[in-house]
Protein backbone atom coordinates (compact mmCIF):
# COMPACT_ATOMS: atom_id res chain seq x y z
CA UNK A 1 0.00 0.00 0.00
CA UNK A 2 3.02 2.67 0.42
CA UNK A 3 3.92 1.55 -2.40
CA UNK A 4 1.28 2.62 -4.50
CA UNK A 5 0.85 5.83 -2.56
CA UNK A 6 4.50 6.35 -2.81
CA UNK A 7 4.00 5.83 -6.78
CA UNK A 8 1.10 8.29 -6.72
CA UNK A 9 2.59 11.06 -5.21
CA UNK A 10 6.02 10.44 -7.50
CA UNK A 11 3.63 10.05 -10.60
CA UNK A 12 1.91 13.29 -9.36
CA UNK A 13 5.33 15.27 -9.22
CA UNK A 14 6.31 14.03 -12.44
CA UNK A 15 2.92 14.27 -14.42
CA UNK A 16 2.46 18.23 -13.25
CA UNK A 17 5.88 18.87 -14.96
CA UNK A 18 3.86 16.86 -18.00
CA UNK A 19 1.11 18.79 -17.80
CA UNK A 20 2.89 22.40 -17.35
CA UNK A 21 4.85 21.74 -20.70
CA UNK A 22 1.67 20.20 -22.26
CA UNK A 23 -0.04 23.65 -21.87
CA UNK A 24 2.69 25.14 -23.60
CA UNK A 25 1.96 22.91 -26.99
CA UNK A 26 -1.66 23.19 -26.35
CA UNK A 27 -1.50 26.98 -26.03
CA UNK A 28 0.40 27.54 -29.38
CA UNK A 29 -1.22 24.85 -31.49
CA UNK A 30 -5.07 26.28 -30.10
CA UNK A 31 -4.51 29.52 -31.53
CA UNK A 32 -2.37 28.77 -34.95
CA UNK A 33 -2.70 25.23 -35.39
CA UNK A 34 0.92 24.85 -35.57
CA UNK A 35 2.84 22.33 -33.26
CA UNK A 36 5.61 24.43 -31.94
CA UNK A 37 8.45 21.78 -31.28
CA UNK A 38 11.06 24.31 -30.26
CA UNK A 39 8.82 24.59 -26.97
CA UNK A 40 10.89 21.53 -25.67
CA UNK A 41 14.01 23.46 -26.15
CA UNK A 42 12.54 26.35 -24.47
CA UNK A 43 12.73 24.27 -20.62
CA UNK A 44 16.29 23.72 -21.67
CA UNK A 45 16.81 27.53 -22.00
CA UNK A 46 14.95 28.12 -18.52
CA UNK A 47 17.45 25.33 -16.73
CA UNK A 48 20.33 27.00 -18.15
CA UNK A 49 19.11 29.84 -16.73
CA UNK A 50 18.01 28.80 -13.34
CA UNK A 51 22.37 27.63 -13.51
CA UNK A 52 23.87 30.29 -14.18
CA UNK A 53 21.18 32.69 -11.80
CA UNK A 54 20.81 30.93 -9.00
CA UNK A 55 24.15 30.82 -7.36
CA UNK A 56 24.00 34.51 -8.55
CA UNK A 57 20.61 34.85 -6.43
CA UNK A 58 21.65 33.49 -3.28
CA UNK A 59 24.74 35.35 -3.56
CA UNK A 60 22.81 38.22 -3.42
CA UNK A 61 21.07 36.83 -0.56
CA UNK A 62 17.90 36.07 -2.13
CA UNK A 63 16.01 32.85 -2.28
CA UNK A 64 17.51 30.82 -5.15
CA UNK A 65 13.27 30.10 -6.92
CA UNK A 66 13.40 33.79 -7.49
CA UNK A 67 15.79 32.87 -10.51
CA UNK A 68 12.43 31.93 -12.05
CA UNK A 69 11.66 35.39 -12.67
CA UNK A 70 14.96 36.17 -14.91
CA UNK A 71 14.39 32.78 -15.89
CA UNK A 72 10.72 33.38 -17.32
CA UNK A 73 12.04 36.59 -18.62
CA UNK A 74 14.84 35.12 -21.05
CA UNK A 75 11.89 32.17 -22.18
CA UNK A 76 9.56 35.27 -23.32
CA UNK A 77 11.95 37.06 -24.95
CA UNK A 78 13.33 33.64 -26.69
CA UNK A 79 9.83 32.81 -27.49
CA UNK A 80 8.74 35.78 -28.66
CA UNK A 81 11.71 36.14 -30.93
CA UNK A 82 11.46 32.76 -32.12
CA UNK A 83 7.91 33.29 -33.35
CA UNK A 84 9.02 36.82 -35.11
CA UNK A 85 11.62 35.62 -36.94
CA UNK A 86 10.78 32.23 -37.61
CA UNK A 87 7.45 31.46 -37.45
CA UNK A 88 5.46 34.31 -38.41
CA UNK A 89 7.07 34.26 -42.53
CA UNK A 90 5.91 31.33 -42.84
CA UNK A 91 2.33 31.66 -40.93
CA UNK A 92 0.40 31.49 -44.36
CA UNK A 93 2.88 28.98 -46.19
CA UNK A 94 1.19 25.82 -45.10
CA UNK A 95 1.08 23.42 -42.21
CA UNK A 96 4.32 21.79 -43.34
CA UNK A 97 6.41 24.51 -43.73
CA UNK A 98 5.48 25.64 -40.17
CA UNK A 99 6.23 22.01 -39.26
CA UNK A 100 9.52 22.21 -40.44
CA UNK A 101 10.47 25.59 -39.25
CA UNK A 102 9.59 24.42 -36.13
CA UNK A 103 11.63 21.34 -35.57
CA UNK A 104 14.56 23.92 -37.76
CA UNK A 105 14.41 25.77 -34.31
CA UNK A 106 14.48 23.13 -31.92
CA UNK A 107 17.99 21.74 -33.90
CA UNK A 108 19.24 25.64 -34.22
CA UNK A 109 18.41 25.72 -30.21
CA UNK A 110 19.73 23.16 -29.40
CA UNK A 111 23.01 23.72 -31.04
CA UNK A 112 23.81 27.26 -30.09
CA UNK A 113 23.45 26.27 -26.59
CA UNK A 114 26.09 23.26 -27.35
CA UNK A 115 28.18 25.70 -28.31
CA UNK A 116 27.37 28.36 -25.65
CA UNK A 117 27.19 25.72 -22.79
CA UNK A 118 29.08 23.22 -23.70
CA UNK A 119 28.63 19.63 -23.64
CA UNK A 120 29.24 19.05 -20.34
CA UNK A 121 25.84 18.02 -18.08
CA UNK A 122 25.82 20.80 -15.46
CA UNK A 123 24.08 20.67 -11.94
CA UNK A 124 21.30 22.65 -11.26
CA UNK A 125 21.79 24.39 -7.27
CA UNK A 126 19.43 23.10 -4.67
CA UNK A 127 15.94 25.21 -5.55
CA UNK A 128 13.80 24.58 -2.65
CA UNK A 129 15.49 23.98 0.51
CA UNK A 130 12.59 21.86 1.89
CA UNK A 131 12.92 19.20 4.56
CA UNK A 132 11.34 15.84 3.23
CA UNK A 133 8.77 14.27 5.51
CA UNK A 134 8.64 10.33 6.43
CA UNK A 135 4.86 9.10 6.95
CA UNK A 136 4.64 5.41 7.38
CA UNK A 137 7.33 4.09 5.54
CA UNK A 138 6.39 6.76 2.28
CA UNK A 139 8.91 9.42 1.17
CA UNK A 140 7.34 12.95 0.95
CA UNK A 141 9.59 15.42 -0.20
CA UNK A 142 8.17 18.84 0.58
CA UNK A 143 9.21 20.60 -2.87
CA UNK A 144 7.39 17.65 -4.81
CA UNK A 145 4.07 19.55 -2.97
CA UNK A 146 5.35 23.12 -4.21
CA UNK A 147 6.02 21.80 -7.40
CA UNK A 148 2.78 20.44 -7.46
CA UNK A 149 0.81 23.40 -6.09
CA UNK A 150 3.03 25.46 -8.50
CA UNK A 151 2.17 23.64 -11.44
CA UNK A 152 -2.13 23.27 -10.39
CA UNK A 153 -1.87 27.11 -9.81
CA UNK A 154 -0.63 27.78 -13.17
CA UNK A 155 -3.13 25.47 -14.76
CA UNK A 156 -5.85 27.22 -12.70
CA UNK A 157 -4.57 30.58 -13.56
CA UNK A 158 -4.64 29.73 -17.22
CA UNK A 159 -8.22 28.04 -17.66
CA UNK A 160 -9.60 31.40 -15.87
CA UNK A 161 -7.79 33.82 -17.77
CA UNK A 162 -8.86 32.26 -21.06
CA UNK A 163 -12.38 31.50 -19.90
CA UNK A 164 -12.96 34.96 -18.36
CA UNK A 165 -10.77 38.04 -19.23
CA UNK A 166 -11.26 39.72 -22.43
CA UNK A 167 -7.65 39.13 -23.63
CA UNK A 168 -7.80 35.50 -23.33
CA UNK A 169 -11.32 35.81 -24.89
CA UNK A 170 -10.07 37.18 -27.98
CA UNK A 171 -7.34 34.40 -27.63
CA UNK A 172 -9.76 32.01 -28.47
CA UNK A 173 -11.49 34.37 -30.83
CA UNK A 174 -8.61 34.42 -33.06
CA UNK A 175 -8.03 30.31 -33.92
CA UNK A 176 -11.70 30.04 -34.55
CA UNK A 177 -12.63 33.37 -37.17
CA UNK A 178 -9.17 35.27 -38.12
CA UNK A 179 -11.16 37.67 -40.28
CA UNK A 180 -13.94 38.19 -38.00
CA UNK A 181 -11.95 38.88 -35.10
CA UNK A 182 -9.91 41.37 -37.44
CA UNK A 183 -12.90 42.55 -38.11
CA UNK A 184 -14.15 43.36 -34.17
CA UNK A 185 -10.59 44.78 -33.73
CA UNK A 186 -8.59 42.48 -32.76
CA UNK A 187 -5.06 42.66 -33.67
CA UNK A 188 -4.21 38.83 -34.63
CA UNK A 189 -0.54 39.13 -34.60
CA UNK A 190 -0.14 40.75 -31.12
CA UNK A 191 -2.57 37.84 -30.07
CA UNK A 192 -0.32 35.00 -31.18
CA UNK A 193 2.77 37.30 -29.97
CA UNK A 194 0.73 37.01 -26.34
CA UNK A 195 -0.03 33.50 -26.78
CA UNK A 196 3.62 32.94 -27.41
CA UNK A 197 4.86 34.68 -24.33
CA UNK A 198 2.86 33.32 -22.20
CA UNK A 199 3.65 29.60 -23.34
CA UNK A 200 7.23 30.23 -23.23
CA UNK A 201 6.80 31.69 -19.44
CA UNK A 202 5.50 28.28 -18.89
CA UNK A 203 8.46 26.94 -20.17
CA UNK A 204 10.34 28.88 -17.43
CA UNK A 205 8.03 27.70 -14.79
CA UNK A 206 8.50 24.04 -16.22
CA UNK A 207 12.09 24.38 -16.08
CA UNK A 208 11.98 24.93 -12.25
CA UNK A 209 9.54 22.36 -11.45
CA UNK A 210 11.93 20.04 -13.40
CA UNK A 211 15.28 21.33 -11.87
CA UNK A 212 14.10 20.93 -8.66
CA UNK A 213 13.46 17.20 -9.19
CA UNK A 214 16.12 16.46 -11.90
CA UNK A 215 18.77 19.23 -10.96
CA UNK A 216 20.54 18.65 -14.02
CA UNK A 217 20.53 20.75 -17.26
CA UNK A 218 21.85 18.98 -20.75
CA UNK A 219 21.79 20.61 -24.16
CA UNK A 220 19.07 18.23 -25.48
CA UNK A 221 17.29 17.99 -21.99
CA UNK A 222 13.98 18.68 -23.51
CA UNK A 223 13.60 16.42 -26.42
CA UNK A 224 12.38 13.26 -24.24
CA UNK A 225 10.51 16.10 -21.92
CA UNK A 226 8.83 17.93 -24.91
CA UNK A 227 8.07 14.48 -26.81
CA UNK A 228 6.06 13.00 -24.03
CA UNK A 229 4.69 16.39 -23.26
CA UNK A 230 3.46 16.22 -26.26
CA UNK A 231 1.49 12.97 -26.34
CA UNK A 232 -0.10 14.13 -22.97
CA UNK A 233 -1.23 17.37 -24.91
CA UNK A 234 -2.74 14.81 -27.97
CA UNK A 235 -4.06 12.46 -25.38
CA UNK A 236 -5.58 15.37 -23.08
CA UNK A 237 -7.06 16.58 -26.69
CA UNK A 238 -4.86 19.19 -28.15
CA UNK A 239 -6.19 23.37 -28.07
CA UNK A 240 -7.48 22.22 -24.62
CA UNK A 241 -6.46 23.59 -21.39
CA UNK A 242 -8.03 21.36 -19.03
CA UNK A 243 -6.60 18.43 -21.51
CA UNK A 244 -3.54 19.80 -21.59
CA UNK A 245 -3.60 19.23 -17.38
CA UNK A 246 -5.33 15.37 -17.35
CA UNK A 247 -2.99 14.33 -20.34
CA UNK A 248 -0.21 14.99 -18.44
CA UNK A 249 -0.78 13.84 -14.97
CA UNK A 250 -1.61 10.57 -16.43
CA UNK A 251 1.42 10.33 -18.98
CA UNK A 252 2.86 11.05 -15.41
CA UNK A 253 0.74 8.31 -13.38
CA UNK A 254 0.83 5.43 -16.06
CA UNK A 255 4.76 5.87 -16.05
CA UNK A 256 5.58 5.62 -12.71
CA UNK A 257 2.65 3.05 -11.90
CA UNK A 258 4.11 1.00 -14.94
CA UNK A 259 7.52 1.29 -13.71
CA UNK A 260 7.02 -0.22 -10.61
CA UNK A 261 4.94 -2.70 -10.98
CA UNK A 262 4.73 -3.97 -14.62
CA UNK A 263 8.35 -3.75 -16.13
CA UNK A 264 11.14 -1.08 -15.14
CA UNK A 265 12.57 -1.50 -18.66
CA UNK A 266 9.16 -1.47 -20.70
CA UNK A 267 7.86 1.93 -18.71
CA UNK A 268 7.95 3.59 -22.41
CA UNK A 269 7.11 1.13 -24.48
CA UNK A 270 3.94 0.17 -22.68
CA UNK A 271 2.61 3.49 -21.86
CA UNK A 272 2.90 4.76 -25.07
CA UNK A 273 0.97 1.46 -26.29
CA UNK A 274 -1.39 2.56 -24.06
CA UNK A 275 -1.93 5.75 -25.42
CA UNK A 276 -2.07 4.92 -29.26
CA UNK A 277 -5.37 2.28 -27.93
CA UNK A 278 -6.96 5.73 -26.20
CA UNK A 279 -6.03 7.62 -29.60
CA UNK A 280 -8.21 5.03 -31.95
CA UNK A 281 -11.07 4.93 -29.82
CA UNK A 282 -11.19 8.76 -29.17
CA UNK A 283 -8.91 10.38 -32.05
CA UNK A 284 -9.91 13.60 -30.72
CA UNK A 285 -8.23 12.98 -27.09
CA UNK A 286 -9.81 12.90 -24.00
CA UNK A 287 -11.37 16.31 -23.48
CA UNK A 288 -10.87 17.29 -27.58
CA UNK A 289 -13.68 18.24 -29.29
CA UNK A 290 -14.10 16.13 -32.70
CA UNK A 291 -14.47 19.25 -34.65
CA UNK A 292 -15.89 18.64 -38.37
CA UNK A 293 -13.88 21.20 -40.53
CA UNK A 294 -16.44 23.56 -41.55
CA UNK A 295 -16.61 23.60 -45.70
CA UNK B 1 -18.70 65.51 -47.26
CA UNK B 2 -19.13 61.87 -47.79
CA UNK B 3 -19.09 59.54 -44.75
CA UNK B 4 -17.36 56.62 -47.08
CA UNK B 5 -15.48 57.48 -50.28
CA UNK B 6 -14.23 54.94 -52.08
CA UNK B 7 -12.05 56.71 -55.47
CA UNK B 8 -10.57 54.57 -58.88
CA UNK B 9 -10.66 51.26 -56.63
CA UNK B 10 -8.34 48.37 -58.67
CA UNK B 11 -8.13 44.89 -56.48
CA UNK B 12 -6.17 41.97 -57.62
CA UNK B 13 -6.57 38.59 -56.39
CA UNK B 14 -3.19 37.72 -57.71
CA UNK B 15 -3.04 37.62 -61.57
CA UNK B 16 -7.05 38.71 -61.32
CA UNK B 17 -8.12 41.98 -61.79
CA UNK B 18 -11.29 41.40 -59.74
CA UNK B 19 -12.36 45.65 -58.97
CA UNK B 20 -11.85 47.89 -61.78
CA UNK B 21 -11.78 51.41 -60.88
CA UNK B 22 -14.67 51.63 -58.20
CA UNK B 23 -15.96 54.71 -57.59
CA UNK B 24 -18.88 55.01 -54.88
CA UNK B 25 -20.24 57.61 -51.91
CA UNK B 26 -21.93 57.16 -48.87
CA UNK B 27 -23.07 60.10 -47.09
CA UNK B 28 -24.05 60.16 -43.25
CA UNK B 29 -27.85 58.60 -43.21
CA UNK B 30 -28.09 56.89 -45.93
CA UNK B 31 -28.93 53.40 -47.11
CA UNK B 32 -26.73 52.79 -50.12
CA UNK B 33 -26.60 49.16 -51.80
CA UNK B 34 -24.35 47.35 -54.14
CA UNK B 35 -26.53 44.69 -56.20
CA UNK B 36 -24.79 42.28 -58.37
CA UNK B 37 -25.00 38.78 -59.56
CA UNK B 38 -22.20 36.04 -57.84
CA UNK B 39 -18.66 36.92 -58.33
CA UNK B 40 -19.21 40.01 -59.80
CA UNK B 41 -16.97 41.65 -56.84
CA UNK B 42 -19.38 43.23 -54.14
CA UNK B 43 -17.30 41.05 -51.43
CA UNK B 44 -14.43 42.01 -52.48
CA UNK B 45 -15.18 45.84 -52.66
CA UNK B 46 -16.48 45.28 -48.73
CA UNK B 47 -13.24 43.13 -47.94
CA UNK B 48 -10.87 46.57 -49.14
CA UNK B 49 -13.05 49.07 -47.58
CA UNK B 50 -12.51 46.87 -44.37
CA UNK B 51 -8.88 46.00 -44.75
CA UNK B 52 -9.63 42.57 -45.02
CA UNK B 53 -7.93 42.56 -48.50
CA UNK B 54 -5.12 44.65 -49.56
CA UNK B 55 -6.01 47.19 -52.64
CA UNK B 56 -3.71 47.55 -55.52
CA UNK B 57 -4.66 51.62 -55.77
CA UNK B 58 -7.44 54.26 -55.16
CA UNK B 59 -8.36 55.22 -52.05
CA UNK B 60 -11.09 54.54 -49.60
CA UNK B 61 -11.32 57.15 -47.01
CA UNK B 62 -13.94 57.40 -44.42
CA UNK B 63 -14.44 60.79 -43.05
CA UNK B 64 -10.97 61.62 -44.20
CA UNK B 65 -9.42 58.66 -42.71
CA UNK B 66 -7.22 56.84 -45.72
CA UNK B 67 -8.70 53.38 -44.72
CA UNK B 68 -6.15 51.62 -47.29
CA UNK B 69 -3.39 52.73 -44.93
CA UNK B 70 -5.05 52.33 -41.69
CA UNK B 71 -3.95 49.16 -39.84
CA UNK B 72 -7.40 46.60 -40.34
CA UNK B 73 -8.01 46.18 -36.57
CA UNK B 74 -7.76 49.54 -36.05
CA UNK B 75 -11.02 50.12 -38.51
CA UNK B 76 -13.33 49.55 -36.23
CA UNK B 77 -12.49 52.36 -33.74
CA UNK B 78 -13.05 54.87 -36.63
CA UNK B 79 -16.94 53.76 -36.19
CA UNK B 80 -17.23 51.44 -39.04
CA UNK B 81 -18.47 47.86 -38.11
CA UNK B 82 -18.80 44.85 -40.72
CA UNK B 83 -21.51 41.80 -40.60
CA UNK B 84 -19.48 39.63 -43.04
CA UNK B 85 -20.59 37.06 -45.76
CA UNK B 86 -21.58 34.07 -43.69
CA UNK B 87 -22.16 35.65 -40.56
CA UNK B 88 -18.72 34.59 -39.21
CA UNK B 89 -19.69 34.65 -35.83
CA UNK B 90 -17.38 33.12 -32.97
CA UNK B 91 -19.25 29.14 -33.36
CA UNK B 92 -17.68 27.77 -30.46
CA UNK B 93 -17.67 30.59 -27.89
CA UNK B 94 -21.46 31.24 -26.36
CA UNK B 95 -23.81 34.07 -27.51
CA UNK B 96 -23.03 36.78 -24.93
CA UNK B 97 -19.38 35.95 -25.04
CA UNK B 98 -19.79 36.92 -28.95
CA UNK B 99 -21.00 40.36 -27.92
CA UNK B 100 -18.51 41.02 -25.69
CA UNK B 101 -16.21 40.92 -28.88
CA UNK B 102 -18.25 42.82 -30.20
CA UNK B 103 -17.24 45.10 -27.65
CA UNK B 104 -13.34 44.30 -28.15
CA UNK B 105 -12.29 48.16 -28.53
CA UNK B 106 -14.14 49.16 -25.35
CA UNK B 107 -12.94 46.85 -23.04
CA UNK B 108 -11.85 48.84 -20.56
CA UNK B 109 -15.59 50.33 -20.52
CA UNK B 110 -17.21 47.12 -19.02
CA UNK B 111 -20.11 49.49 -17.94
CA UNK B 112 -20.80 50.93 -21.57
CA UNK B 113 -20.27 46.73 -22.66
CA UNK B 114 -23.23 46.13 -20.50
CA UNK B 115 -24.74 48.85 -21.79
CA UNK B 116 -24.88 48.02 -24.99
CA UNK B 117 -25.20 44.56 -24.40
CA UNK B 118 -28.68 45.47 -23.02
CA UNK B 119 -29.88 47.32 -26.47
CA UNK B 120 -28.75 44.43 -28.45
CA UNK B 121 -30.84 41.62 -26.22
CA UNK B 122 -33.60 44.64 -26.65
CA UNK B 123 -33.80 44.45 -30.18
CA UNK B 124 -33.41 40.50 -30.54
CA UNK B 125 -34.86 38.79 -27.72
CA UNK B 126 -34.18 35.74 -28.97
CA UNK B 127 -30.38 36.38 -28.13
CA UNK B 128 -31.07 37.23 -24.71
CA UNK B 129 -32.66 33.54 -24.34
CA UNK B 130 -29.49 32.09 -26.14
CA UNK B 131 -27.05 34.03 -24.16
CA UNK B 132 -25.19 31.27 -22.53
CA UNK B 133 -25.41 29.36 -25.50
CA UNK B 134 -23.14 28.23 -28.08
CA UNK B 135 -23.46 30.75 -30.82
CA UNK B 136 -22.57 27.62 -33.74
CA UNK B 137 -25.79 25.71 -32.22
CA UNK B 138 -27.74 28.86 -32.93
CA UNK B 139 -30.23 28.69 -36.17
CA UNK B 140 -29.25 30.48 -39.40
CA UNK B 141 -31.05 33.30 -39.00
CA UNK B 142 -30.04 33.47 -34.86
CA UNK B 143 -27.00 33.98 -36.12
CA UNK B 144 -27.54 36.82 -38.50
CA UNK B 145 -29.22 38.39 -35.55
CA UNK B 146 -25.84 37.70 -33.63
CA UNK B 147 -23.55 38.97 -36.19
CA UNK B 148 -25.51 42.28 -36.54
CA UNK B 149 -25.57 42.59 -32.77
CA UNK B 150 -21.89 41.98 -32.32
CA UNK B 151 -21.46 44.82 -34.86
CA UNK B 152 -23.58 47.57 -33.33
CA UNK B 153 -21.73 46.63 -29.83
CA UNK B 154 -18.69 48.73 -31.46
CA UNK B 155 -21.33 51.67 -31.62
CA UNK B 156 -20.56 52.24 -35.52
CA UNK B 157 -21.22 55.39 -37.42
CA UNK B 158 -21.39 52.97 -40.24
CA UNK B 159 -22.64 49.21 -41.07
CA UNK B 160 -21.41 47.45 -43.91
CA UNK B 161 -23.71 44.69 -44.46
CA UNK B 162 -22.60 41.60 -46.85
CA UNK B 163 -25.49 39.48 -47.93
CA UNK B 164 -27.42 39.38 -44.46
CA UNK B 165 -30.08 37.59 -46.11
CA UNK B 166 -27.81 34.57 -47.86
CA UNK B 167 -29.65 31.37 -46.66
CA UNK B 168 -32.39 32.78 -44.89
CA UNK B 169 -36.33 31.57 -45.29
CA UNK B 170 -38.39 34.30 -47.14
CA UNK B 171 -39.73 34.87 -43.58
CA UNK B 172 -36.30 35.46 -42.39
CA UNK B 173 -35.37 37.99 -45.33
CA UNK B 174 -38.31 40.05 -44.19
CA UNK B 175 -37.33 40.14 -40.56
CA UNK B 176 -33.65 40.60 -41.66
CA UNK B 177 -34.65 43.63 -43.84
CA UNK B 178 -36.64 45.22 -41.33
CA UNK B 179 -34.12 44.94 -38.60
CA UNK B 180 -31.61 46.73 -41.43
CA UNK B 181 -34.60 49.63 -41.27
CA UNK B 182 -34.41 50.04 -37.56
CA UNK B 183 -30.61 50.58 -37.23
CA UNK B 184 -31.16 52.54 -39.86
CA UNK B 185 -34.09 54.98 -38.22
CA UNK B 186 -31.12 54.43 -35.21
CA UNK B 187 -29.06 56.82 -36.94
CA UNK B 188 -26.36 54.19 -38.62
CA UNK B 189 -25.20 54.67 -42.10
CA UNK B 190 -25.54 51.73 -44.28
CA UNK B 191 -23.82 50.23 -47.23
CA UNK B 192 -25.58 46.23 -47.85
CA UNK B 193 -24.51 43.94 -50.45
CA UNK B 194 -26.80 41.99 -51.63
CA UNK B 195 -28.10 39.78 -54.16
CA UNK B 196 -31.54 39.98 -53.30
CA UNK B 197 -31.64 43.08 -55.33
CA UNK B 198 -35.50 43.56 -55.11
CA UNK B 199 -35.67 43.58 -51.30
CA UNK B 200 -32.40 45.72 -51.29
CA UNK B 201 -33.61 48.09 -53.94
CA UNK B 202 -36.59 48.45 -51.44
CA UNK B 203 -35.22 50.13 -48.28
CA UNK B 204 -31.86 51.85 -50.29
CA UNK B 205 -31.74 55.71 -51.12
CA UNK B 206 -29.19 55.17 -53.03
CA UNK B 207 -27.72 52.14 -55.09
CA UNK B 208 -25.03 50.71 -57.33
CA UNK B 209 -25.02 48.29 -59.60
CA UNK B 210 -21.71 46.21 -59.58
CA UNK B 211 -20.78 43.87 -63.24
CA UNK B 212 -17.64 41.83 -63.69
CA UNK B 213 -15.88 44.38 -61.02
CA UNK B 214 -17.46 47.47 -62.47
CA UNK B 215 -19.94 49.99 -61.63
CA UNK B 216 -22.38 49.84 -64.20
CA UNK B 217 -24.92 51.63 -62.99
CA UNK B 218 -25.40 54.17 -60.27
CA UNK B 219 -28.41 56.27 -59.06
CA UNK B 220 -31.57 56.79 -56.60
CA UNK B 221 -33.06 53.20 -55.74
CA UNK B 222 -36.11 54.69 -57.56
CA UNK B 223 -34.65 55.41 -60.78
CA UNK B 224 -33.01 51.61 -60.80
CA UNK B 225 -36.20 49.95 -59.97
CA UNK B 226 -37.84 51.39 -62.96
CA UNK B 227 -34.48 50.98 -64.95
CA UNK B 228 -35.34 48.10 -67.42
CA UNK B 229 -32.35 46.45 -67.34
CA UNK B 230 -32.18 46.52 -63.97
CA UNK B 231 -35.61 45.20 -64.20
CA UNK B 232 -34.55 42.64 -66.50
CA UNK B 233 -31.28 41.18 -65.05
CA UNK B 234 -31.69 41.65 -61.36
CA UNK B 235 -35.41 41.77 -60.31
CA UNK B 236 -36.75 39.43 -62.86
CA UNK B 237 -39.91 40.62 -64.15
Amino acid sequence: MSLFIQSIINGLNQGAVYALVALGYTMVYGIIRMINFAHSDFIMVGSYTLFYTIPLMVGAGMPAWLSVVVAVAVCVAVGVTVEAVAYKPVRNAGSMSALITALAMSLFLENLALVLFGANPKSVPEIFSLPTLKVLGIILPVKYLVTLSIGLFMMLALHIFVKKTTLGKAMRAVPEDKEASTLVGIHVNKIITTTFAIGSGLAAVAALMYCSTYPRCTTDMGTMLGIKAFIAAVLGGIGSIPGAMLGGILVGLLEILIKVYLAPGWYEAITYSILIVVLLVRPAGILGKNVGEKV
Amino acid sequence: MSLLEIKDLNVHYGAIHAIHDVSLEVNEGEIVTLIGANGAGKTTILHTISGLHKATSGSVTLEGHDLVKTEPSRIISLGMAHVPEGRHVFAQMTVEENLEMGAFIFSKDKSGIQASMKDVYERFPRLKERRRQLAGTLSGGEQQMLAVGRALMAKPKILLMDEPSMGLSPLLVKEIFKIIEEVHKQGITILLVEQNAKMALSIADKAYVLETGRIKMSGSAKELMSNDDVRKAYLGV
